[in-house]
């Protein structure tokens, strides 16, 4: 339950920084998105063994790699053909979602 | 209300000790989801966990266990068993407070709202998620509905007994024979299963029967997904042994002398028959009127997957009319399931449904029992057409079948299994 009230409180905490920045996308939204990753990711980022998790990984390096993915800078099987379906903003959203997440 | 949804939940949501933390979501809402696979477990546990575990939620599904159609080609290849593709639904109770009821649904009223059950007893819900898969077409093959027939011709495209079955057939066929799988015309479950099927059933020849021929007999005009690389893997790994004929109906097969019946090719008698009959959603939504694309598929609003056809009962996963290029695969209908279980949580709760859905679809084929090929996609939410489109640019496929790939497919495995039913 600690788990779920501090998933919550990174949600609110969120949420005002969204309201903050009128044009930060809805926190459920964003969460909706990252949910689209975990079915190799793991639920909330936190995968099962042979595959990265995300959740409590830097905003910063998420967004990188997943940019130097989605330009081709960075080498992939799977990752530059999925990266080049989000915008930079939706990007910079669902890896904040997941640094916000207990590893 | 939170000691309504304790009892009723049992010893599991009272682990979760629902007092702990303020609610946000508890709206004592009843919500039933019908079909325990990737569409519908997936979208109980979201549910539950959108809802801060203030929704109630019953999983109606009537095997014991969860066996994955992905990964159940490996099965027949023989590189993996029955147990290494089946999950128990115990953890969906324990961590997650869903009631998982083992049972089949016979009729929906959705006047009423409410759901029968085959052992006589009735649930009724505020929305219904309907995760019903798919259902055979056996009206074009008169063969197939003769009294024993479907337990000689096998179809094994529901992971569990028939996968184990199918195996058997092989290992049993003398070195020499042949082996033939017919393919229905497209949409069906699963795009480039079957002839990641062909590869697995050559694979194991290659190693055990290198006499043995599997045969491909294809009602589409070619092979409809990865078709250069599955190609490539049947004309360099397995020379001699896969042989791909495209635009083969099937229209009847007589199971007594193992043969097919074409509408325009010659007969084809073979060892081992494998028949994918032509696909249609689940029969309970075919039932209730909800297959209302060709009386075969669902009709859904893709922001919330609420039947076009009844209001309050929403259709995931295999059963539902698709966006274009939307593959009917394992992997989209968790993500239906997660879209479909945010749009619940907003509606019972009075919040605004997401307006931008975005999801991705990525999907392995093993070429032999090691080596991999994925086709990728990412869908988003187009307003003015009111349906899923890929994201031009976005997407792709495997330049080559390589192992590291198979390592990330049996990774993808674990971890949508967990993401579904953990």
């Amino acid at each position: 339950m600690k788990k779920i009230c501090r998933a919550l409180a990174a949600v609110s905490i969120m949420a005002a920084a969204a309201s903050a920045q009128a044009q930060a996308p809805d926190p459920l939204q964003v969460r909706s998105w990252a949910a689209s990753c975990a079915n190799c990711h793991g639920t909330n980022g936190r995968a099962q063994p042979g595959m990265e998790s995300l959740a409590g990984v830097a905003k910063e390096d998420i967004a990188k790699k997943m940019l130097d993915y989605k330009a081709g800078r960075r080498p992939a099987t799977v990752m530059h053909q999925l990266a080049k379906g989000y915008s930079d903003e939706q990007i910079e959203a669902i890896a904040g979602y997941f640094a916000a997440q207990k590893k | 209300m939170k000691r309504r949804l304790l009892l009723q939940a049992g010893s599991a949501a009272g682990a979760l000790g629902l007092a702990g933390c303020a609610s946000i979501g508890g709206s004592g809402a009843k919500v039933v989801v019908v079909g325990g696979g990737y569409g519908g477990a997936t979208a109980a546990k979201y549910v539950r966990m959108w809802s801060d575990y203030g929704i109630d939620v019953t999983l109606v599904e009537p095997n014991a266990a969860f066996v994955s159609c992905p990964i159940s080609n490996l099965v027949i290849g023989g590189s993996k068993t029955l147990g290494d593709i089946t999950t128990p639904y115990d953890n969906l109770e324990k961590r997650h407070g869903v009631k998982v009821v083992k049972d089949y649904v016979t009729s929906i009223d959705p006047e009423k709202r409410m759901i029968k059950l085959a052992s006589g007893g009735e649930l009724p819900y505020d929305r219904l998620i309907l995760s019903p898969g798919i259902d055979f077409m056996l009206e074009g093959l008169p063969g197939l509905r003769q009294p024993g027939a479907q337990e000689k011709v096998l179809h094994a495209w529901k992971a569990g007994p028939q996968t184990v079955a199918l195996r058997r057939q092989l290992q049993a066929m003398p070195d020499g024979g042949v082996y033939a799988l017919t393919i229905p015309l497209a949409p069906y479950r699963c795009p480039p299963g079957p002839y990641e099927r062909a590869c697995q059933v050559a694979h194991y020849f290659s190693k055990a029967k290198p006499k043995s021929k599997v045969l491909i007999l294809d009602e589409n005009d070619d092979v409809t997904s990865k078709g250069p690389l599955f190609k490539k893997a049947w004309a360099e790994r397995y020379k001699g042994i896969v042989e791909y004929r495209s635009k083969h109906k099937v229209v009847d097969v007589d199971v007594a002398t193992h043969t097919l019946k074409f509408e325009f090719n010659d007969d084809i008698k073979a060892s081992v028959l494998n028949v994918l009959p032509p696909m249609r959603a689940g029969e309970v939504a075919v039932k209730t009127g909800l297959a209302t694309a060709n009386r075969r598929w669902c009709e859904v609003d893709f922001l919330t997957f609420e039947s076009k056809a009844a209001k309050n009962i929403h259709v995931l996963g295999d059963a539902i009319q698709v966006a274009p290029l939307m593959p009917k695969s394992g992997h989209m209908a968790n993500q239906h399931g997660k879209t479909c279980a945010a749009a619940v949580v907003a509606l019972v709760t009075g919040k605004p449904v997401n307006p931008l859905p975005i999801y991705n679809n990525t999907c392995y084929s093993f070429v032999s029992d090691e080596d991999v090929v994925h086709v990728a996609s990412v869908h988003r939410y187009d307003a003015a057409q009111k349906t899923m489109l890929t994201v031009p640019g976005s997407g792709g496929v495997s330049t080559m079948a390589n192992e590291l790939e198979g390592r990330y497919a049996m990774a993808w495995a674990r971890n949508i299994w967990a993401d579904t039913l953990a």
